[in-house]
């Protein structure tokens, strides 16, 4: 690295060793950002920074395919389905701080320090030649070389991989499959529900009788209450509902009454 | 650049993503940690292929990618069938085999 850059005169090597360094240090810092903050959705957006870092390396490295297979597959469908389940889940589900089982952190570091020494020292060990250019293996191109490969030598993992792949969807959707409990409830059973609940009429709609026409105000029913039922469930935990400023509804009736007389004794004088 | 770089990369990734494993307990944040390990992984495999100036590196790669996204969608149905259950998708509420 130093020679290179003692050197001087191959700035291709300068720009890949910059781009190396500036893109190891974000993976690892997303890499560790992931580990520590405790939103699941956090995570999952380091995860794809740690994805997109990757793709660029790939791409350096000689596999262009593969970077679009990672930018592809796994920043955009992995990594998806991963929010997905997230949003399914909740959103709001974040880590609990504290341990379970005693000096599990402790453990943990150890662990990962010993594994740390323990890979290093076998790279250490490896003689790691430096790259060799793909020209003569990648034949037409590297997609092609590819291709040759997965046909011809690997042509029977391939086959497993697609047996894999149809037995995890058939698994998956095994298991997301939800059996029901009760028979589906038929129509006249609806009905019949809905009249003895009491309640014929739909829930009233948010905010028709109040002054403010929005979803999370309550409906001001003709008597001058509020009604709960008229405002989203999913609202009320996030106590967002507020009650509408009305003024009441006798007060308004005396109001009224007491203006009108005013006028009909004005209008009776300007007559005579 | 030299690839034994992308290799030492990759092994502080995989480092990072086994400690992640073993101290959270959001079980969807440890299956995130899984594939930070798998994506480590392809990245020595791609080092190691461009070592050996072959493709047979870049190929294990595709197949390592193709098995995560088989894992990744069997775990989260798994992850929605225990969610589920037991409302929560806490590594540690999973605990009805304990004793």
């Amino acid at each position: 690295m130093t020679h290179v850059l003692a050197a001087g005169t191959d700035t291709d090597a300068i720009a890949r060793e910059t781009v190396f360094w500036i893109l190891a240090i974000a993976s690892v810092g997303a890499a560790l950002a992931m580990i520590l903050v405790r939103r699941a959705v956090h995570c999952a957006l380091m995860l794809a920074v740690v994805m997109l870092c990757l793709a660029t390396m790939y791409a350096m490295q000689g596999a262009p395919f593969l970077a679009f297979v990672q930018i592809i597959v796994y920043t955009g469908a992995v990594l998806m389905l991963f929010l997905f389940v997230l949003m399914l889940i909740g959103i709001s589900s974040s880590d609990s701080i504290v341990e379970t089982i005693k000096g599990q952190r402790l453990a943990a570091g150890l662990i990962a320090i010993g594994l740390l020494v323990l890979l290093t020292l076998g790279i250490g060990h490896a003689a790691i030649g430096p790259a060799v250019p793909q020209g003569a293996a990648n034949g037409t191109g590297n997609l092609t070389g590819i291709a040759t490969l997965i046909f011809t030598t690997y042509v029977f993992p391939f086959e497993a991989t697609g047996a894999l792949l149809i037995t995890a969807a058939v698994g998956a959707m095994v298991l997301a499959h939800r059996e029901r409990a009760v028979p589906r409830p038929t129509q006249r059973e609806l009905a019949a529900r809905r009249l003895a609940s009491g309640q014929l009429a739909p829930d009233p709609p948010p905010g028709v009788y109040a002054l403010h026409d929005a979803a999370d105000r309550p409906a001001l029913l003709p008597d001058g209450t509020t009604s709960d039922l008229s405002v989203s469930t999913v609202l009320s935990p996030r106590d967002v509902t507020r009650a509408p400023q009305f003024v009441p509804a006798e007060q308004t009736a005396a109001i009224t009454a007491e203006e009108f007389q005013r006028e009909l004794a004005q209008s009776g004088e300007a007559d005579s | 650049m030299s690839p034994v770089h992308y290799v030492s990369l990759a092994v502080i990734l995989f480092v990072i993503g086994g400690v992640g494993v073993l101290v959270r307990r959001n079980a969807i944040v440890v299956f995130m940690c899984v594939e930070l390990m798998l994506n480590a992984c392809n990245l020595a495999f791609v080092a190691f292929a461009s070592v050996h100036g072959n493709l047979d590196g870049q190929v294990i790669a595709f197949f390592v990618m193709v098995v995560a996204a088989a894992e990744v969608v069997v775990g989260l149905a798994i992850l929605m069938a225990i969610y589920r259950a037991r409302r929560s998708a806490s590594v540690d509420d999973a605990n009805l085999l304990k004793y």
